[in-house]
């Protein structure tokens, strides 16, 4: 006990900011799943038959697993990172044969009631093993070989999740670490040609393709008039150009060859046609005027009649903002957007602060990853984003992601809590 | 290295970027716009009305006239109804299986929808209702709503106390406190009263989940407003003395209005023939309500007593005779000469055999027609006025003045105007400037183009009898209870007429009482009450009309009645025994004279005429 005064407790230097932000997301989280679904006849928040009462199970765990990785010794992790990240991939490549198949998904490990999607637990692992790869002194980002085995760290797991267990939104979340890599040194180019292919995507659906063209090349003509007119210069508009034309072609080319299901999504989001409020566009539209109709102070707690009965879809899982929006108004969705930058934001000053590139790329890893949770879901629910299923972080219910956020963070608080210490 | 370490702002500040974006979006859907909040509502909530009891109506000894029984409709609502056992549910209803689709056919097409609910099967009985009650619930999409019945003890009064009936488009689009088949008041007082009588709806917000089930009631009922029961309403009648006068006027068509005049309070107020009103109340309403009207001899439907417009006749001698004393052209031993006629137009308007020449007093007692022709003329030609036209206004104007002509602002819905013709009315017919006493002179005895509804005519006895003055004849004495209540404070305003000195009402009255004592209606007296009256008939196309008015007793009199027996001849024959016994009724409450009671019980003049005109015609 009297060395606890030393560096040996395991709470030594642990950011308590982070971690009382963390109780309070999950315990708002807990409350907003008991009144999303909830049960008049099961009004006991821990009954465990009903979801809020899992819930509790899945948040004790999760405070246990906390616990454990903050006793592991921080090294364990760096040491074993690319063989943590082996682990989970087979696990994830095992799982369409192993697993039993529920509802068409075939990404879940059934243990009775319960299920494991060791999708969710790809995240914390290719961002261990980005770490590690990336805090190596001799990579450099810039160098396009490394930027290579970046995008292979990112993109096998995301394609293994998407083609083999069809999950498409977790496979998409691999994308946020493209704000790490920034941070690391990625060339901005491929931002930027990534923020232009957006554009040109959306704007191709929405504009006649001939009136896109003209505008494109009026704007390099305007581009021409502005800067020193040499060869070089030339080639590079002249460059720019022709690959923007590409992309609107070929923007057409992948939306025709596009499932379904992916593009009424993406014409639901960009108001294209005739959307269908009864059947393509129920959910955004149900999750809009659960929303709306909770005004500015809300309905008040329980009192949400869009989500309890059921008129919102998922309404405990990929839509659990929308009973916050109904039952706690702008006041509290607004809360809700800032508490979560909040802890974002804060992870990334603290990633900031780290002597080790290992620490620091995680914690930009972990960061990246719920800023990106967090826009998708809370866009989709008002309009603003595609209908996308993934997980509010801490708040929406479900065991694996609830863990799998839980061990993103702790890793880094754990990381973070001994970074006076060495350099990894 | 730096450089990298300075992306941080980059990156914070898209974060905080796209938290900006979402707040500010949030605030558009949640604060600014409102489309959403009325989506919710649409969608999850069920808005069911509560309808509140409809106020009772009593006689004025508080004896019951109008109540309530709950009846059930059948509703449905089309969207809803799934997977129902169709031949189970028809034979529960005991309709066949081409009527059940009939009936869903029409709660789908417009004006109704498969979104909106619908009556299936109006009022179903007690019985059908406890048995589909308890299975009802293995029909989604049916659903019971319980309504009132206006329910009629004693069968009397059908024409004051009206009837209620479904409101239609007009009526909602007029006031939105009714939705289509909502019931209200159609006629007679549930009409004129409808707004006390109705209360205030409670409305209930039920919430709903996405199958449509019902989950309870919304934030615990905080919204919820309750139903407010209508206010009963104390009448003046008199339901005794209204169904004994119901059954006097069996089988006669007219109509007898008795009212206190110290009060102005109707006393009865009969139309005949009228009906059972339970015949509009309930699913037979609607095969009763045809039959009734295509009895086009009786018209059992029409309200004579505040509809239909008569010659006063007889009665507006009496006005005629307060007029000229009132003018001085008249006093009680004026006398003028009568062959059988008015002798200065050729003995038109004709007359009755009786002595001449006769004082006033006589020629109230005979009724004489040449006697008042006289005094019109001495008060349209009075000098005084300068002008004939003068004279003929100062004469409308007094006449007026008795509630005749004009409204008499009753309570009983839809009231006639009747008519004293203006001098505008002649100069069209006549030509301005081309008519005088003589061309107008049987004015002088009720006839011409005179018009006097029942109500008035009893009203105008009440006139005399209170020598002057009198309370807006009314129906309600008390709402709730409550006699103070504001809205019959205009029941309580005493109104006079241009004839102000009760000397002259006294020469009237004199004349009246005489009339019961030795004249016409020598034979109608009642042991101990000496009452007042005046016989007469009113000239018609037909048959001449039967009218009695009459007050007792003569001091301080409790009941003034009017009387009219369609093509009934002579005034005493029908309409004065008649008026007779409801006062004996009401002041007595037994009849000394039952020869005269079985007479009129069994006197049929409706069958009569019809046979009449039947050999007539042959
Ligand atoms: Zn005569």
């Amino acid at each position: 006990m009297l060395r606890s005064q030393n560096n040996t407790s395991i709470f030594y230097n642990v950011d308590w900011i982070t971690v009382l932000t963390y109780l309070v997301l999950i315990l708002m989280g807990w409350l907003n799943i008991y009144a999303a679904v909830y049960n008049e006849e099961h009004y006991i928040i821990t009954d465990i038959t009903q979801k809020y009462g899992k819930q509790l199970i899945w948040i004790g765990t999760s405070l246990l697993l906390a616990l454990i990785i903050l006793i592991i010794d921080e090294n364990f992790y760096t040491a074993f990172a690319y063989f943590i990240f082996g682990a989970f991939l087979l696990a994830n490549i095992a799982v369409p044969f192993l697993g039993r198949e529920v509802k068409g998904s075939s990404s879940w490990f059934r243990f009775g009631d319960f299920g494991i999607q060791p999708a969710e637990f790809m995240k914390f692992a290719a961002n261990l093993a980005l770490a590690k790869f990336l805090s190596n002194q001799n990579i450099k980002i810039a160098d396009y070989k490394s930027t290579i085995v970046s995008l292979l760290i990112i993109g096998i797991p995301a394609i293994i999740i998407m083609k083999m267990q069809n999950e498409t939104g977790l496979a998409i979340v691999f994308v946020a670490f493209i704000f790490m890599l920034y941070r690391e040194g990625l060339s901005v180019n491929y931002l930027l040609l990534g923020f232009l292919a957006i554009i040109l995507f959306i704007l191709a659906l929405m504009i006649n393709n001939l009136y896109l063209f003209i505008i494109i090349a009026a704007l390099c003509a305007i581009a021409l008039l502005f800067i020193k007119r040499n060869a070089k210069n030339l080639f590079i508009i002249a460059a720019i150009g022709i690959v923007a034309c590409t992309m609107v072609r070929g923007t057409t080319y992948v939306y025709d060859h596009m499932e379904d299901h992916q593009k009424t999504r993406i014409d639901v989001l960009l108001g294209r046609g005739t959307v269908n409020l009864k059947d393509e566009g129920y959910n955004v539209n149900q999750a809009k005027i659960a929303i709306g109709s909770g005004g500015f102070l809300g309905k008040g707690y329980l009192q949400g009649t869009q989500t309890k009965y059921n008129f919102v879809p998922e309404q405990d899982t990929d839509f659990i903002f929308c009973t916050v929006g109904e039952e706690w108004g702008f006041l509290g969705s607004t809360f809700v957007i800032i508490l979560e930058l909040f802890l974002i934001i804060r992870l990334i000053f603290m990633a900031e602060r780290q002597r080790s590139p290992f620490s620091r790329i995680y914690g930009y890893g972990v960061a990246s990853v719920f800023f990106f949770h967090l826009t998708v879901n809370i866009g989709m629910t008002i309009g603003l984003a595609p209908v996308i299923g993934i997980p509010l972080p801490f708040f929406s219910y479900g065991g694996s992601s609830l863990w799998s956020f839980t061990i993103l963070l702790f890793i880094f608080i754990k990381l973070d809590s001994k970074r006076l210490q060495i350099l990894r | 290295m730096n450089q990298l370490s300075d992306r941080k702002y980059i990156i914070i500040g898209v974060f905080i970027l796209v938290g900006l974006i979402y707040i500010s979006r949030l605030f558009y859907i949640q604060v600014i716009d409102d489309t959403y909040k009325l989506d919710a509502r649409n969608q999850a909530f069920r808005y069911t009305t509560e309808f509140p009891i409809r106020g009772y109506i009593y006689d004025r000894n508080n004896k019951l006239l109008v109540y309530n029984e709950a009846a059930y409709d059948l509703m449905v609502l089309p969207k809803n109804v799934k997977n129902i056992d169709t031949m189970d549910f028809c034979g529960l209803l005991g309709i066949t299986k081409e009527q059940f689709l009939k009936k869903m056919k029409k709660a789908v097409q417009a004006p109704n929808s498969p979104r909106k609910e619908s009556i299936f099967e109006k009022q179903l009985s007690p019985k059908d209702y406890a048995s589909l009650q308890e299975v009802l619930y293995r029909f989604p999409g049916f659903f019971v709503q319980s309504r009132t019945l206006r329910k009629y003890p004693k069968k009397i009064a059908a024409h004051m106390l009206g009837y209620i009936g479904e409101a239609d488009k007009r009526t909602t689009e007029k006031d939105s406190y009714y939705k289509e088949g909502d019931y209200l008041g159609i006629s007679g007082i549930e009409k004129s009263y409808e707004k006390v009588l109705r209360g205030k709806k409670g409305m209930h917000i039920i919430m709903k989940d996405v199958n449509n089930r019902d989950m309870g009631s919304y934030m615990n009922g905080l919204y919820d407003t309750i139903a407010i029961s209508g206010k009963p309403l104390t009448t003046t009648l008199d339901a005794d003395l209204q169904e004994y006068a119901e059954q006097l006027m069996q089988n006669k068509i007219g109509s007898v209005v008795a009212i206190d005049p110290s009060t102005g309070e109707i006393l009865a107020i009969v139309t005949s023939p009228t009906y059972d009103p339970n015949l509009f109340v309930g699913r037979a309403r609607n095969k009763n309500f045809v039959e009734l009207s295509h009895d086009s001899i009786g018209k059992p439907l029409f309200n004579r007593s505040t509809m239909a417009s008569y010659p006063p006749g007889s009665t507006f001698k009496l006005v005629m005779a307060l007029i000229g004393l009132n003018e001085g052209v008249l006093t009680a031993d004026t006398r003028y000469p009568c062959a059988r006629g008015y002798p200065p137009l050729g003995g038109r308007p004709k007359c009755h055999p009786h002595g001449s020449p006769m004082d006033l007093e006589g020629a109230i007692g005979t009724s004489c027609n040449s006697y008042f022709s006289y005094v019109f003329k001495s008060v349209i030609e009075d000098k005084t006025y300068n002008s004939t036209y003068k004279a003929y206004a100062n004469w409308r104007d007094i006449a007026t003045s008795f509630c005749l002509g004009t409204k008499t602002g009753s309570d009983l819905a839809n009231e006639l105007r009747g008519n004293v013709p203006s001098i505008g009315y002649y100069d069209k017919i006549f030509g301005k400037g081309s008519w005088k006493a003589s061309t107008v002179i049987s004015l002088g005895i009720g006839q011409n183009e005179l018009g006097i509804t029942p109500l008035q005519n009893a009203n105008l006895v009440a006139i005399i009898a209170n020598k002057g003055w009198y309370y807006t004849p009314h129906i309600v004495k008390a709402i709730d209870g409550n006699p103070n209540d504001t809205i019959l404070d205009r029941f309580k305003v005493k109104h006079y007429t241009k004839i102000k000195d009760t000397a002259i009402y006294n020469i009237v009255i004199a004349g009246m009482a005489k009339a019961v004592e030795g004249g016409t209606a020598a034979s109608l007296k009642i042991e101990g009450i000496p009452y007042c009256a005046k016989t007469g008939t009113a000239q018609n196309s037909g048959k001449d009309h039967s009218v009695f008015v009459c007050f007792a007793p003569k001091d301080n009199p409790k009941i003034a009645i009017g009387i009219l027996i369609e093509n009934a001849g002579f005034g005493s024959t029908y309409a004065g025994p008649i008026a007779r016994l409801m006062m004996e009724k009401y002041l007595k409450g037994e009849i000394t004279r039952p020869d005269l009671e079985k007479r009129m019980l069994e006197a049929d003049l409706i069958h009569k005429t019809k046979n009449a005109e039947v050999t007539k015609q042959h």
